[in-house]
Parts: structure tokens; sequence; C-alpha cells
């Protein structure tokens, strides 16, 4: 009940808001708010009843839909997916928020995106149903499509093409490969009547009666459209143009969520249902990973244009969480979705506060700036713990996922090098780089630009907005423990099977 | 009783977290942020100083006090914990005492800024990152106090972040502050390398587990590729936090903070962090004969570069900073040599005498008005007598002049590097001893004696309040009577003493598996050469005192300088620009780096390959959709056309 509520609250609210007459703003946006404040709690209400000591599927929900091809509403999920919604819940509202004032045109329509975005974001990581799962992910295509064309920037449209290109496609392999896997499960292994199945639980069970070579298209097709998603060197273009497109709110839930759907998909499926193939081609992607996150590092460095700049971090960042994941150890495991957690945190805070010196300045030149933290000294103080827990210092969130995903990349039997630790670690340092330099000539020395003189700090209601986000940031840091225990069982059992399944391939490689 | 100590770290945070988030909003907050503040830092002391007494008492053995258990995923698991020995104590207690000093100081200091209580508040918050990091029970924990005093110190150095200041390619203080952290975040990319290795090889980051298991096997694993590995990439983070070669840079522009800061941070405590990381791990550095002669050799160059470019300096305070590099650089000779005890008693010392020399350049400085150019100052002394008596006394102790607190840190060194026969290290250290009391002195004339220099009528330098020159002569008791901690073995008799080497014995312990390992035995038998050496190493610091008093005191048109910097022209252009260091890293790293990025990443890879496949794969399918479109023509009769055509065509493929 707590998970269908949680899931389809969004869904509610948009219907409803489909019913409001598009003068009454007010009601508009505290309809939307409050359905998403609603949803929150709902999902704290979902923690409570969730079992962190059980690594199955909790809340499962079998409802058959389409026999003929046997896909049901499958829903359920574990720890990995209990943290994903509470990300997405929490982050949803602070974006509906921060649309109030810098959103100004059509906001029927934007709210009812924004919270089918939420509807399908939730969907995606509660799905246990092939079919449902993909329906979900083309969901989340059209409001993110609207809402970076309609609400974007100035290339918005180009943006929001290359966007819808680089996802359609990934999309479509993923099409094909559960459509094939579905035949190949349901005809060859478990003989069905219906010929064909989507259910991810009976697909997980006998996965690995999948022979090697087709689970490695499997793989590759599943990856190749999660691999865009995250972004992954070199799928990562059209990431920067989204972004720095993107309306605040759009970045805010683009670098929050919508991203670790891609890592999320990865653990889902490519080391769930295909472990062989994962540990075959895990030290191509790690290689990637390992490229992503000095290359993200690099090309941010030399950015001019903030919202950009933050954007290529996202490259960087999400290449450590592959990493961690393709490190196959629960050290580096847990390491991956406690940073899928804290890149949520600090990019959507970074995205967030950026906006909010848009929606004064009106610009994104980083050299239009300069002093800022004269006159803005509060803006200037929450960017700054933002800008360090981004770059992973120790005692904020930022600092927990990498080191665990760098300690796992080390010690991974799989990868079998130190080398992704020792090249993957060059990234702390440009991380640095980038961030200081960018806050340096923007919040502070004189203030050189007449403009600048009279920026407002914030309000109580941007105070509002980011006080919540501090809180997670610095208790991540500090007691862990409270997040990493969500998910711990549900990896371990993860990584177990893993082990088992590498045992033999490891006996095969020493011969 | 002892268990106490997890109390010491917590005031500090208490005091950072009520300022920063209260303090602006407190009426008259200059106050309540200067008592609560550097009440904090008391109650730490005091409760350190108690936890000193009782752990004396005790049987020297480690105690361990679990906060609780911080990260733990898969095998690896790693708690904040705190670890009470002789070690952490001798750290706590300096950073406690002089960081209580240090506040007391900048109350008068720091009086009217309007940011005060934020001061204060990155104060607070640095000394609980500092206690963190020596107090810690794992390398994890010490990580993050490293980290954190690391952002302390950045928001220190930038504190007056609208202010101008000079450097190479550093315009603002704010660029000096980011200088600071990037550098020493290069050093922590070793240190978080050298961790990985630590938990691969030895499954633990607790020091305790570790340096059992490393003694259990300390055959097997001496000389190993392995430890030549963790040590290095651990030796890479000290060169960062302790500013030697190739990572001092940053130090000198760290200079752009308040002097107060320069003081805790730049020169009393945390630059000695990584004195403190070796010496933590003494016995993994023991093992890596290779590492040991890197770290002397590293430690006695900076000494000596630094020192050379300190001669040459005008500002008061980065000839103070050049001396910091200088003094770290003797202490890590020491530690290279397996001196360790040695190198601590001087890191002890250099705390007392660096702390009030800086604080006593802030009460010029204060004084001046921010005039920080010694060449436009002279004859202080007379506006500021407390000053320079206490500024005397700190450069009689950095000096080595007898019997000051230097002198004996200093010979300690120096005989422990000739009596483990590393003679050229003996030769660079003694030629930068004799450097060290040239600029020492040079600085001292040139700022307190001679003609005044600066015009008085306009601005009366003044001294300073009570609040800070009482900080200021505690200190130079401390300066000047400090050594009596530790009299040289080969003093007991001459001066008729007992045997009061209470630092070296204090430490034993500590050090007891790395001697083991380095076969170096605690009995120290007497040399006659000692005395030999010992007499050499002050006259020449005489004599170079003498030539500085000759130059710049005798001479008040400095003639004979003016004549060696034009006889070599070079040589005075290659101190000035600090050896041309920060210039050859922009040109062979950061350029290149910079350069790169944006014209092969960026241009090329991104925007040119990746994007330019894609949108020639767009370009492709409207091209094709082009094609396809002619055959939507809207016309019945061709769709039938075309309907029947296929309708054959499937008929006669399935017909034959």
């Amino acid at each position: 009940m707590e998970l269908q509520l949680t899931l389809f609250l969004p869904l509610v609210g948009s219907i409803l808001l489909l019913f409001i007459n598009r003068e009454n703003e007010d009601l508009i946006k505290k309809t939307a708010f409050g359905t998403s404040i609603l949803a929150l709690f709902t999902s704290i209400w979902l923690y409570s009843s969730f079992d962190s000591s059980n690594p199955d599927f909790q809340f499962m929900l079998d409802v058959s839909w389409i026999p003929a091809i046997d896909a049901g509403f499958r829903i359920g999920i574990d720890g990995m997916s209990m943290l994903m919604i509470m990300l997405t819940t929490f982050i949803t509202p602070i974006a509906i928020m921060c649309s109030f004032d810098s959103i100004k045109k059509r906001h029927k329509e934007y709210y009812t995106m924004v919270l089918l975005l939420q509807f399908g974001m939730t969907g995606v990581f509660a799905s246990l149903d092939l079919f449902l799962f993909y329906i979900f992910w083309e969901i989340i295509l059209i409001p993110m499509y609207f809402i970076i064309g309609i609400w974007g920037g100035k290339d918005r449209l180009y943006a929001t093409v290359k966007f819808f290109l680089f996802t359609v496609v990934g999309s479509l392999f993923m099409l094909i490969a559960i459509i094939w896997m579905g035949y190949y499960v349901g005809t060859e292994i478990l003989a069905m009547d219906s010929g064909f199945t989507t259910n991810f639980i009976a697909i997980r069970e006998v996965s690995s009666q999948i022979p090697f070579d087709l689970q490695q298209w499997l793989f590759l097709a599943f990856g190749l459209s999660f691999f865009i998603k995250v972004p992954l060197f070199p799928f990562h273009t059209w990431l920067p143009d989204a972004h720095t497109e993107a309306p605040t709110a759009g970045s805010v839930l683009l670098a929050g969520v919508l991203l670790k759907m891609g890592t999320y998909g990865l653990v889902r499926f490519n080391l769930d249902l295909f472990p062989e193939a994962s540990i075959h081609y895990a030290d191509i992607v790690s290689v990637l990973a390992v490229i992503g996150i000095i290359y993200g590092a690099l090309v941010a460095m030399i950015q001019t244009d903030i919202k950009r700049l933050v954007a290529y971090t996202s490259v960087s960042h999400l290449g450590f969480v592959v990493l961690g994941i393709f490190s196959m150890t629960e050290t580096g495991l847990q390491g991956a979705i406690i940073q899928m957690v804290s890149h949520g945190l600090s990019t959507g805070m970074l995205f967030l506060m950026i906006g909010m010196l848009y929606e004064r300045r009106h610009t994104r030149a980083i050299i239009d700036y300069g002093g800022i933290a004269k006159v803005m000294p509060q803006h200037a103080a929450f960017f700054g713990i933002a800008m360090f827990s981004s770059i992973g210092l120790p005692m904020l969130n930022g600092f927990i996922g990498e080191y665990l995903i760098l300690l796992g990349a080390f010690e991974s039997e799989v990868l079998g090098s130190y080398w992704y630790t020792l090249f993957g670690t060059t990234g702390v340092v440009f991380a640095a780089v980038y961030l200081l330099w960018m806050y340096q000539r923007v919040f502070l020395g004189k203030i050189d630009n007449p403009e600048n003189k009279k920026l407002k700090d914030i309000n109580r209601f941007e105070w509002s907005m980011l006080v919540p986000i501090v809180i997670f940031i610095v208790w991540i840091g500090v007691y862990p423990r409270t997040f990493l225990s969500i998910s711990e069982q549900s990896t371990e059992k993860l990584v177990k099977k893993i082990e088992t399944v590498y045992a033999p391939m490891k006996v095969e490689l020493e011969k | 009783m002892i268990e106490l100590i997890k109390f010491v770290p917590l005031f500090p945070i208490l005091g950072f977290l009520f300022l920063a988030l209260f303090g602006s909003r407190i009426k008259n907050s200059e106050r309540v942020a200067a008592v609560l503040a550097s009440l904090m830092v008391f109650i730490s002391f005091a409760i350190t100083v108690a936890v000193f007494f009782e752990f004396s008492a005790s049987d020297g053995s480690v105690v361990k006090v679990l906060i609780y258990e911080w990260i733990s995923a898969g095998d690896f698991s790693v708690n904040i914990s705190y670890q009470v020995d002789q070690l952490s104590l001798f750290f706590t207690l300096i950073i406690t005492g002089i960081g209580f000093l240090i506040h007391i100081y900048s109350i008068g200091y720091m009086k009217g800024d309007k940011r005060f209580y934020l001061f204060f508040a990155y104060l607070n918050l640095f000394i609980f990152m500092m206690l963190n990091l020596v107090l810690s029970s794992n390398f994890l924990l010490t990580f993050l106090g490293w980290e954190g005093v690391g952002l302390a110190s950045y928001l220190l150095i930038g504190f007056w972040y609208d202010q101008k200041f000079e450097g190479f390619r550093i315009t603002w203080t704010g660029d000096a502050a980011n200088k600071a952290f990037i550098v020493n975040r290069i050093g922590d990319f070793g240190f978080l390398i050298a961790m990985f290795l630590i938990f691969v090889t030895f499954g633990t980051l607790e020091y305790t587990d570790v340096m059992s298991s490393v003694m259990a096997d300390s055959g097997a694993l001496m000389g190993t590729g392995l430890m030549l590995a963790i040590t290095l990439f651990m030796f890479l983070g000290c060169t960062g936090k302790s500013a030697q070669i190739p990572l001092a840079g940053w130090l000198p522009d760290a200079m752009a903070g308040p002097s107060s800061v320069s003081a805790l941070i730049h020169a009393a405590t945390m630059v000695t962090a990584g004195i403190f990381l070796i010496a933590r791990n003494s016995a993994l550095f023991a093992l890596s004969p290779d590492t040991m002669m890197i770290v002397a050799y590293v430690g006695a160059g900076t000494a000596l570069l630094a020192a050379s470019i300190g001669m040459v300096q005008d500002d008061i305070k980065k000839v103070l900073a050049y001396s910091t590099v200088s003094q770290l650089g003797f202490m890590f000779a020491a530690l290279g040599i397996g001196a360790f005890s040695a190198g601590l008693f001087h890191t002890m010392t250099h705390a007392f005498f660096k702390a009030l020399l800086f604080l006593a350049a802030g009460s010029v400085i204060h004084g001046m008005h921010h005039q920080q150019n010694i060449k436009k100052m002279g004859n202080l002394r007379k506006y500021m007598p407390t000053t320079y008596w206490t500024f005397l006394i700190g450069t009689m102790a950095i000096a080595g002049i007898p019997f000051f607190s230097g002198f004996f840190s200093k010979d300690e060194i120096l005989w422990q590097a000739y009596n483990t026969n590393n003679l050229p290290i003996y030769v660079m250290l003694v030629i930068a001893a004799i450097f060290t009391a040239f600029y020492m002195f040079r600085l001292l004339y040139l700022t307190f004696h001679g003609k005044e220099r600066f015009d008085a009528s306009h601005h009366t330098p003044h001294e300073s309040p009570k609040s800070m020159t009482f900080v200021l002569i505690s200190l130079a008791g401390l300066a000047a009577l400090g050594g009596f901690l530790n009299v040289p073995f080969a003093l007991y008799s001459f001066l008729g003493l007992e045997h009061v080497s209470f630092v070296n014995n204090w430490l034993a312990p500590i050090f007891a598996d790395a001697n083991t390992i380095l076969g170096i035995s605690a009995l120290h038998e007497l040399h006659a050469i000692e005395y030999i050496l010992m007499a050499v190493a002050t006259a020449l610091a005489v004599i170079s005192w003498m030539v500085a008093k000759n130059w710049y005191l005798s001479d008040s048109s400095w003639s004979m300088p003016g004549k060696l910097v034009a006889k070599f022209p070079v040589l005075y252009k290659t101190l000035l620009e600090k050896w041309y260091l920060d210039n050859g890293y922009y040109s062979a790293i950061v350029e290149p780096l910079l350069k790169g990025s944006k014209q092969i990443l960026w241009r090329r890879i991104d925007v040119g390959i990746v994007d330019g496949i894609v949108n020639g794969l767009g370009t492709v399918t409207k091209r094709l959709g082009n094609v396809v479109r002619r055959m939507q023509t809207g016309i019945a009769q061709t769709y039938a056309t075309v309907m029947v055509l296929g309708i054959l065509l499937i008929i006669f493929l399935m017909v034959f």
C-alpha cells in the first residue's frame, strides 16, 4: 500500500492539475507542491515499514496485465530502490519550490510535467517487470523533453532534440534486448504457454541458463541504454547541453535523479541478470569510467559558463559511480549507491544555487560575476558547503562514496589492477581545481561589475530549500550508517551471486 | 579519566557550530565570540593536561576510546575513535596550548573586523580538525582531520577575500587560498593511495593493528617494493601538508591570511602534520631504507633551498614563511636519518619560537598599519619595545644561539646527522643553519634597528594591546627555556645537570619499533666530537649574525648586499624568483593541462568528434527522410500501383 501510494500520488496530482483553471496559478502551485510533499510523507512511511535486514524485494505486487506476453504490473523494492525512491521524493518538492518564481509561463502544463516526471522516476525504481520498466523509462522522456523544450534557455531546441535522440537510440536497443530475452527465456528456458515473459523475478532466477554469447549481446544492448543515461564517456555530450538549457528545476531533477536511473539500471539488470557478461566487460567499462572521471574534470576546468561547468562535473562524478559498480565488490557497490544519493544532493544543490544567481543576474557567464560573497554572504556560504561536498571533503557526503568506490576498485578481483584507482583518484585532485577556481571567480575578490552591487542575499523561502539538503549532506558524511545499512543486505546478496559466478571463471583464467 | 580525551575535540566543534550558526545574530558578538572560542580551546587544554598527568602515572600503554562506527561496507570498517599515547598527547598539548594563546592574541589582532565572530569560528574549526588528525586511532580519521585542517586553512587564508595579494599568478587572497588547497590535494592523492595499499595489505586501517602486523612480519617486509610504495605515497602526502619540495610553493602564499593564522596554522601546528604522520608510522618508514633516504634528502634540500630564498625577501611574513619551510626541512631530515625524537623535539621548539616570531611580526604589522615591507621599517624598537624584545628572543632561538630552545633541538639534529654518517645531509643542514642566522638577524636589524624609513609624522607606530603582548611574553618564555626539556646527552655532565632528556624519554615507546628495525640502541655514548660540532655550529651562527650586523646595522646604506647583488645578478634574481619553482610548475603542468583540455579534449573530442558523429548521423537521417518523403506523394493512384506491385512480388516469391 505504501509503495503504491508513493508511486501513484504524483500521477493523481498531475491529473488533478488538469482540472484546475489555468488562471489560478496559486492553486496550481499549491496542488503540485502539496502532492510532492504528500509523496514525501508516504515514502517516509514506506521507509519506516521497510525491513533493511531483508535482502529480497519487499512490498511486492504482481497484477496480471497482458497475459499474451506475460507482462504484469509487478512492483517491489529492495535497499537500493528504497534509497533511490527516497531521493526522488526528497528532490522533487525542492525542484517544485524553486520553480515558483522562475517559471513564468504555462504553469499548469509545467507542474503537470514535473509530477508526471516524478511518477516516471518512481516507477523506474519500483518496477519488477521489464515491460513496465520500459514504459516508465520512456514516460520520463516526454515531460523532460517539454521541460527543456518549453521552459528552457536560448538554445533549448538543439538541446532537447539532442537529449531526445541520444536517449531514444539507447532505449531502442533496450527494447530489442527485452524482446529478445523475453522470447528466449519464455520459450527456450521456461517453455511457457505465452512463449514470452517480462517477469523480472522469473527471468533473474534462470538468467544463468542464457548462453554466454547471447548474454553478451543482451549486456551490450541494456548497457548502451544505461551508459547513455549515466552518461558514460563517450556518450556524454547530450548532458552539458541539456543541463545548460534546462530550467533550474530541470537541471536539479536531471542531476538529482534522472542520471541515477542509468546507474540503477546497470546494477539492477546488467549485474544481476548477466553477471558473467558483466565480469567479461568489467575492464572495458571501468576504463571508460576512469576516462570519464578525468575527462569530465579536465573539460569542466576550462568552462566559462557556470552551469556547463557543473554539468561536466556530473560526467566526472558519475564515472566514479560506474567504476564502483563494475568493481563488483561490496565496498565498491555500496560506495556507488551512496554516491548516487550524494551526487543527487550536492549537484542538485549546486544547480539550485546557480539558479538563484541566474534569477538575480540573468547570466551564466562566470566572467560577469566576482566578489558576490560581499553582497550575498549567505548564498556564498551555502554554495561553499555544496562545493566542498562535491569536492569530497571528509565529514560531508561526497567523501564516503568516493572513498568506498576507490577502495572497492582497488581491492577488486574482477578488475585485478591498481591502475583504475590510481587514475581515478586524480579525479579527487581535479575536483578541487575546477570548483575552487570557479568559486574564486564568482564569489571572492572585489565586486568590479556595478550590476552586482545591488544583488539581494537569499531570502527565507530559499533558505527553506537549502537547509534540508545541507542536513543530509552532513548526515551522510558524519553518520553514513543510516544510509549504508539500507542497501547493505541487498548489495551483499548481489555480490555473493557474482562471486559464485566468478569462482569458476577465475579457475579457468588461472589456467 | 583518560577516557575524557573524547571531550577534547568536542568543545572546539561546539564553539564552531555555535558561532557559525548564530554568530551574526548576537549583539556584542565580538566579546561573546572571543570569550566563547578561547574558552572552548582552554577547556580542551585543561582536559589534555589532566589526561597527560593521568597517563604519565599509568604504565604508558595505548588507551583507545571508541566514539562510534563511522563507515562500514563489505570487509571494510572504520571507527571514529581516539588513541591516547605519548605521541598524540605530545601534539595535543602543543595544539591546545599554543592554540589557546593564539586565540587570546587574535582578540586584539582582529579587533573591529566585520566578521570577527566568523574568524573565531574558523579557528575553533581548525583546532577541532587538528585534534582529530593527531588523536585518531586510524588512518581514515587522521585523513579527515588532514583534509579538515586544509579546509580551515583555505577559509582563513582567504578570510579577507576582497583584498589583493601579490604572488606568482596570484592577485587575490582567494587565489592563494586556492593554491594552498589544491597543492595539498595533490599530496592527499598520495595519502589516499597509501591508505588503499595499507588496507589491501593488512586488512585494517587501525594504527595499532597495522603496526603489530608489520612488526610480526618485519623480516619479510624489509625493503620490499610494497613498503617503498606505501611510504613514498604517504610521504607525498607529507610534502603537501608540510610544504616540502616538490609541493612547497603554497606556504609562502598562504601568508595572505591574518598573522595569527600564519602563526597557528602555517607555523606551529598544521604544517607539522607531515612530521606527525611519519612519526606515527615510523615503523613502516624504517622498513623502507630507500624512502628514509629520500625523506632525509628532500628535507635537507628543502631546508637549504628555502633558507637561501629567505635571505633576499623583503616582506616580513614571507621571510618567516620561507624560514618555516626551511625548518620543516630540518625536521624531515631528522626523521629521514632515523633521529625521530630529535625531529619531534625540533617540532616542539619550532612551534614555540616560530609562533612567537609570527605573532611578533603580526604585532609589527598591526603597529605599522599593514605595512609589511621591512625596507620601509627601521628603529621600531623605540615604538614597540615588548615586541622587539620578544622578537629578539625568537631570533636567538631559531638562529641557534646557545641555551635558547632552538640551539638544543637543531644541534641534536646536526649531531645525529653526523653520527649516522650522513655527511652530505650534515653539510646541507649546517649551511642552511648559517643562512638561517643571517636572514633572521637581517630581518631583526632592518625591522627594529637603524634609521626610521617610514613617515613617523604621518602615522606613528604603536605597541600592541596587552592581550597581544601577554601572549608574546608567554611564548618568549617558552622559546627561551623550552630547550631544557631535552638537554642533549653531551651536556648533562657539562652543565652538571641530572638526566633531563624529557622529550626523548617520553617518546621512546613510540619509536621503539622503528629503532628495533633500524638497530638503533637507546644507549648514548659520549663523544668528544660532539662538543666540537656544537662549538662549530655555534661559531658559524654567531659569525653569520655578525655579518648581518655589519651589513645591515653598521652600514646604513647597505652597500655590501648592494655590491653582491650587482656582482651576482643572476643568482640574486634566482633567489628572488624562488628558484623559478612556481614558474616551472606553471609552464610545465598547469598551462599545458589547461590548453590541452580546452583545445583537444573539449573543442576537438567533445564538440568535434563525438558531437560530430551524432550530428552527422542526424544529417544522414534527415537526408534519408528526404528521400523517403518523396514516396509520400499523397496521390492515391501511385499508392495503389505500388501496392499492386508489392502483392505481385509476394505472390511471385511464394509460388517460386
